[in-house]
């Protein structure tokens, strides 16, 4: 008998070993898959954690932290999940079984299986470093790979956000954006380039974007948004993404998102300073504030910002956007605490964030609860440049 | 009477000779405002409108809570507080 066939009957006598059909008749219980993921790939345990051997040190905790609670540990055929069971004993599993016959036999014996959805060798690499975080993993890529993201404009706030929700991985970007790319915008605008002065900026937005990351579907929308064409454009979206440049479009964005129950990423810069926040009142009707609930009116024109005057530091779109994306994935991922109710204040000058926070407006004449609002208000152009 | 540290936006610097901080008077934010107005009249229909009300595009938070869902002008300004002023902004895409 060889050394390492005398190991593992050593260990299936030390361990012990539980049938499949009695490992999945414990409710109590969690089973983990320890198989590579080639291997996952063709058809894996319903409800199973999926975590190779070779990382199964170093994600059980985050994973199962109640160190009594049985961990039922299945490999192909039964023997490298002894092998991790013994590590899990070691790391104080007391109750680490390993599953006899492993996947093999749960098959055979008319277990429920299903062929999961998994990432393919090329994401894997592509997404290594999501991959290792706890809170993203293979799950939550896959749910980026799934999701649908709009952004409305594809100037200094959508350009940072689109590059980075690209190349996060978000399945489908659509990017609504009627302007073209001017010289000027190259200070801030960060997906154009000086080739593509004169060019519609949905389109340049494209072609940086499927450069960066093929695997992401970009929707270039050269129009903008009205009342009209703005619920076929959200319609089915995870979230949109607010850089537009005029108080009628922001109050559009917010009215169609209240209605559609959308989440809005808003985002807002002037100088040197910026403001984020989420609305999203159908996340928690009556609690979380609409853009209306924190601006219930736009200023008139002549109390407007002179658009002229204005200006932006170049970088600050750039902060402003990242906070957005982050913001976004956060959302789709189901991770962290939103900025739901709150704004970061941003001032490059002070080099000082400010968190500020606010209630939905229980008179809110588009989201308090009950109101029913069918007409898209429409609003005198205050400022574009 | 409290003292208190006033934040004042980009866009409303320019009718207060520039300054972005200002230490101010007054135990609620009406008082405040009303002792900032007094300094500066230009700020007065930026902010307040013609009722004396604040206006509807711009929130004033105190140590970061908004006003206008504490009391709006009668909200206590503790001595020491800290009170922004954020109108909303448009910019984004240009």
């Amino acid at each position: 008998m060889s050394e390492s066939r005398r190991r593992i009957d050593e260990l299936r006598a030390q361990l012990g070993e539980v049938a499949p059909s009695a490992a999945l008749a414990d409710r109590g219980g969690v089973l983990v898959d320890v198989r590579e993921p080639d291997e996952v790939a063709q058809g894996t345990p319903i409800g199973a954690l999926r975590v190779p051997k070779s990382f199964i040190e170093l994600r059980i905790e985050a994973a199962v932290p109640d160190r009594d609670r049985p961990v039922y540990v299945m490999c192909a055929g039964g023997v490298r999940s002894l092998f991790a069971t013994e590590s899990l004993r070691a790391l104080g599993y007391t109750k680490a079984m390993s599953v006899a016959g492993g996947f093999s036999r749960w098959k055979s014996e008319g277990l429920p299986f299903e062929v999961p959805q998994v990432l393919d060798a090329s994401a894997r690499q592509r997404y290594g470093r999501h991959l290792i975080l706890p809170e993203v993993g293979e799950k939550g890529q896959l749910r980026l790979a799934q999701s649908r993201m709009v952004l409305v404009g594809a100037g200094g706030l959508g350009s940072p956000a689109a590059l980075y929700l690209a190349a996060a991985g978000v399945g489908r970007l659509t990017i609504v954006d009627d302007d073209v790319v001017d010289r000027s915008n190259l200070q801030r605008q960060v997906l154009h380039t000086d080739a593509r002065v004169g060019r519609p900026k949905a389109e340049s937005a494209r072609e940086t974007l499927n450069a960066l990351n093929p695997e992401v579907r970009v929707e270039a929308l050269r129009e903008r948004l009205t009342a009209e064409n703005v619920e076929r454009i959200f319609a089915g979206a995870d979230v949109v993404l607010d850089g537009t440049d005029n108080f009628q479009t922001r109050y559009l964005v917010n009215d169609a998102c209240v209605k559609l129950g959308i989440a809005n990423v808003h985002g807002a810069i002037f100088r040197f300073e910026g403001q984020v926040s989420v609305f999203h009142p159908a996340s928690a009707r009556g609690t979380a504030p609409c853009y209306r609930c924190l601006y219930p009116e736009p200023p008139p024109p002549e109390l407007a910002p002179s658009c002229a005057e204005a200006g932006v530091l170049g970088v600050l779109p750039g902060v402003i956007g990242c906070l957005q994306a982050t913001e976004a994935l956060k959302l789709v991922l189901g991770v962290g605490r939103p900025l739901i109710g709150r704004m970061l204040h941003y001032d490059a000058l002070h080099q000082r964030f400010q968190e500020l926070s606010f209630d939905a407006d229980p008179e809110c004449a588009w989201c308090a609860p009950g109101r029913r609002v069918e007409t898209y208000q429409h609003l005198a152009e205050v400022c574009r440049t | 009477m409290t003292r208190a540290t006033l934040r004042l936006p980009t866009p409303l610097r320019a009718f207060c000779g520039g300054s972005d901080e200002l230490q101010l008077d007054g135990g609620t934010v009406g008082e405040l405002l009303g002792t900032l107005v007094a300094q500066h009249p230009g700020l007065s229909g930026r902010i307040l409108d013609d009722a004396g009300a604040l206006r509807r595009f711009v929130n004033v938070f105190v140590d970061g809570r908004n006003a206008r869902g504490e009391g709006g002008l009668a909200m206590a300004v503790p001595q020491g507080a800290v009170v922004t002023i954020v109108p909303a902004v448009a910019g984004g895409a240009s």
